[in-house]
């Protein structure tokens, strides 16, 4: 399945991208494809504990399954929140 | 209104779609490009967004705010692009009949928008460096 992945800020600059097409397996997790990401960019690696995750607009577990055509995107942390939104739901 | 925009910010534009006639006080918080950051100084700034997902969020800080009381005329500007020091980046509107609540309402209306809109700004600085903010400020 092919899923639309939107990266600002730090995450651009790692990706060389504001936007990439990629194709994974059907059934993968948003932190599946964070991982595979991650080995494509190894520059997104040093974000693996601070990105959030979104999908299709909204906040995402990172165990939610992909669907096709999803637009994911790599939120690094805005100034000041991401941290603790994290700690207010461990699951995003 | 809740907008992501490239244009300069103009206050008395958003200061006077709040005002309505059944509204007594209006509380408006204006974010601005300072010249120093931690110490060293600061050039200009440039804003970055995710425009559809950051003016959602927006809204939703809006209707957080109608929940806990009872405001309905919120509205919020963000800038985006490169600003120079002293430029607004970003505005806020708290509209409401009678004063109580409304500094309370604005000042949470910042804390969320930092929290859950995704805007983010790099530092271009006198030194010569360029970084994202990834850090509270």
């Amino acid at each position: 399945m092919r899923i639309i992945v939107k990266c600002f800020a730090g995450c651009k600059d790692a990706v060389g991208a504001a936007s990439v097409e990629v194709d994974f397996p059907a059934g993968t997790t948003v932190g599946e494809a964070f991982a595979g990401l991650v080995d494509s960019y190894p520059g997104l690696a040093s974000y693996d504990r601070s990105v959030m995750l979104a999908v299709n607009r909204e906040y995402a577990d990172r165990r939610s399954v992909l669907a096709d055509g999803d637009e994911l995107a790599c939120i690094p942390p805005v100034s000041g929140g991401a941290k603790f939104e994290r700690r207010l739901s461990p699951f995003i | 209104m809740y907008k992501i925009t490239s244009e300069p910010i103009k206050p008395d534009a958003l200061f006077e779609w709040s005002l309505k006639p059944h509204h007594g006080a209006v509380v408006t918080f204006a974010g601005t490009v300072r010249n120093h950051s931690d110490g060293r100084q600061t050039l200009r700034l440039e804003y970055e967004a995710y425009a559809e997902m950051a003016e959602a969020k927006m809204r939703e800080v809006g209707e957080e705010i109608r929940a806990k009381w009872g405001i309905d005329d919120v509205a919020m500007i963000h800038r985006i692009g490169t600003l120079d020091i002293g430029e607004i980046s970003i505005l806020i509107s708290v509209a409401t009949p009678h004063r109580k609540n409304v500094f309370e309402a604005c000042s949470y209306a910042i804390d969320r928008v930092k929290q859950i809109v995704p805007v983010w700004k790099k530092e271009i600085r006198a030194d010569g460096e360029r970084e994202w903010v990834e850090r509270n400020t």
